[in-house]
């Protein structure tokens, strides 16, 4: 990428990011109900989005070459186990990621 | 006049005092996430400005992290752009919330609309407001001080990372985990689990079918058609946000 496309990139999160932010100021009036259809997204799109997120990040593991995708599958594993045993996130977080770190510089 | 201005500042100290303490637990937080991502994206390649440009801009730290991969991509104005939309959908959800208390907040609107991350919206939606203290100037001194957050620990996570010559390899996973965590506190609110199975699964199949440099836009329009498809099951079954 060139400096400008650089820009233009960053430029385009922005502007996505302020359209949803502004919109809702600009679209609805406090005294007409929101669609219901818009209401619904709201609820159910989060959740999807963030599955599909977690693939994103996994999209260039590989699980036919070596190390098929084996410390990837630790550190999430030690991140949820830590997220269900604690519920504090920035401890999995870290916990995860600290154990992957090892994993990768050290074992595989 | 003199009382004038000195009204003005105590209306403003006093908002302050009252916004500082609920602003805590985002102060660690957002250091901790704002120190990753700093080192996260100079490991990945970029100037130390280049985080703290997004930390001003953008300000949504999970597509600041997804930036920094695209960045490192091809140039595809409209996959970014629609990523960008559909990362940041749910702040749309946040302004309908809003709707009535941003009003009559005057010029502070407009930033207490472009700072409207999910901690300042959860904070301000649910927060007891004391008496005596201005909405406006709570509200805004909310955004201001967990943006400021995120930047400062943005930045001194940059600084680090380009200064400091540990080895960072594995650092990239800060990402992954911080997306698994999101996605399972969402998963256990949803009695069924329809969505975070649609989400999953979409994206999957179609990274199959795309490949990895091509399968977000198929994914994001399979999410929503699905969405749209079972709204009836999954309304249903309940548990949504």
């Amino acid at each position: 990428m060139t400096l400008a496309q650089q820009f233009i990139t960053i430029g385009l999160c922005a502007l996505g990011t302020m359209a949803t932010r502004f919109l809702p100021f600009l679209l609805f009036s406090p005294k007409k109900p929101t669609p219901k259809y818009v209401q619904y997204l709201g609820r159910a799109l989060p959740c999807a989005v963030f599955g599909m997120l977690v693939v994103y990040c996994l999209r260039n593991v590989s699980v036919a070459l070596p190390p098929h995708g084996v410390p990837e599958a630790i550190g999430i594993a030690v991140t949820v186990a830590l997220h269900l045993w604690k519920r504090q996130m920035l401890l999995s977080i870290a916990g995860g990621t600290v154990c992957y770190m090892l994993l990768v510089q050290f074992v595989f | 006049m003199q009382t004038e201005t000195e009204t003005q500042k105590s209306i403003r100290r006093r908002a302050f005092s009252a916004a500082f303490p609920h602003t805590i637990p985002i102060l660690a937080g957002f250091l901790f996430l704002g120190i990753s991502y700093g080192l996260y994206a100079t490991a990945a390649g970029f100037d130390f400005w280049y985080p703290i440009l997004m930390a001003v801009v953008i300000f949504g730290g999970s597509l600041e992290f997804v930036a920094v991969e695209m960045l490192l991509g091809i140039f595809a104005p409209a996959q970014t752009l629609i990523m960008a939309l559909m990362i940041q959908a749910r702040h749309l959800f946040y302004g309908i919330a809003m709707l009535e208390k941003y009003k009559g907040t005057g010029w502070k609107k407009v930033y207490l609309i472009y700072g409207m991350c999910d901690e300042s919206f959860s904070i301000n939606c649910s927060a007891e407001i004391p008496e005596g203290v201005d909405k406006g100037w709570f509200m805004f001194f909310v955004t201001l001080l967990n943006q400021l957050y995120w930047v400062c620990g943005t930045a001194v996570g940059a600084v680090l990372g380009s200064v400091i010559s540990f080895d960072l390899n594995g650092l990239e996973f800060v990402m992954t985990a911080m997306f698994v965590v999101i996605f399972l506190d969402q998963w256990l609110k949803e009695k069924k689990h329809y969505t975070g199975i649609i989400g999953v699964a979409a994206s999957a199949v179609c990274l199959l079918a795309f490949g990895a440099d091509s399968f977000m836009i198929p994914t994001m329009t399979c999410i929503l058609c699905l969405l749209t498809v079972f709204r009836g099951p999954i309304e249903k079954a309940g548990g949504l946000g």
